[in-house]
């Protein structure tokens, strides 16, 4: 039980690069755990990184188009340091987000905790520059900022 | 039951006050399970993008439930203009 709580929970939780898997006890993977306790829990979840996000597959495999884009888009930046939840390895975290964020689809993606939308609003934020800036809040510069050319 | 596009459409026009709304059925062999839409309306005036999709995922809540995929885009109608412009 002990071993599958534990493999779950790091095909679940998984860091880019080089952040550790959670070691918190995570009792929302429990099928008895009430619907409240996957809200209370996403609460901290969403806290974990400057930058989470909650996607079908993982940053190195997504298998979902809209997750795909919002890694694209993330790595365009130069963020790599982020937390991502795969929802296809849990069921009640895949409805659980939704109803946490009041967000209907998946990808989701948050900033300091606070939710920020999902692929359409990064993709929209990444062209209007608006991401460099919401990046630079949470202090992370965009790697855009040290590769763009002049475009005229 | 199937989504149309005309019920998103119509639903965007009534509840939302859409000026201008483009749906486009972006599944596979158009099975109506994705859909991507464009919606003009005044109602998105001084609204940041977050408020303005969470209105349109409002509106088509019960929708949504039976869409796979949904791509938006929400304007107001002085930003349509412009778009066209370009």
């Amino acid at each position: 039980m002990n071993n599958m709580l534990t493999s779950v929970l790091r095909l679940t939780a998984r860091s880019v690069r080089g952040v550790s898997v959670s070691q918190r006890p995570a009792r929302w993977m429990c099928s008895s755990s009430s619907d409240e306790e996957v809200l209370k829990n996403l609460g901290q979840m969403v806290k974990k990184d400057k930058v989470v996000v909650f996607m079908k597959g993982t940053p190195a495999q997504p298998m979902c188009g809209f997750s795909n884009a919002v890694v694209q888009i993330l790595r365009m930046h130069g963020v790599d340091q982020y937390t991502a939840y795969n929802v296809l390895d849990n069921q009640e975290l895949r409805q659980g987000v939704k109803t946490f964020s009041n967000w209907p689809t998946i990808p989701q993606v948050f900033f300091n905790g606070e939710f920020v939308g999902g692929c359409d609003i990064l993709l929209q934020m990444h062209q209007s520059g608006d991401l460099v800036e919401e990046l630079d809040k949470l202090g992370i510069r965009s790697a855009l900022l040290d590769t763009q050319t002049p475009s005229n | 039951m199937a989504i149309t596009k005309d019920h998103i459409r119509e639903k965007l026009i009534a509840e939302l006050g859409a000026i201008h709304v483009d749906v486009e059925d972006t599944s596979p062999n158009r099975c109506a399970t994705s859909f991507k839409v464009l919606v003009v309306s005044p109602q998105f005036e001084g609204k940041p993008l977050l408020q303005r999709h969470r209105m349109v995922n409002t509106c088509l809540a019960t929708e949504l439930k039976e869409i796979h995929a949904f791509e938006q885009k929400t304007l107001t109608p002085e930003q349509w203009e412009k778009q066209k412009q370009q």
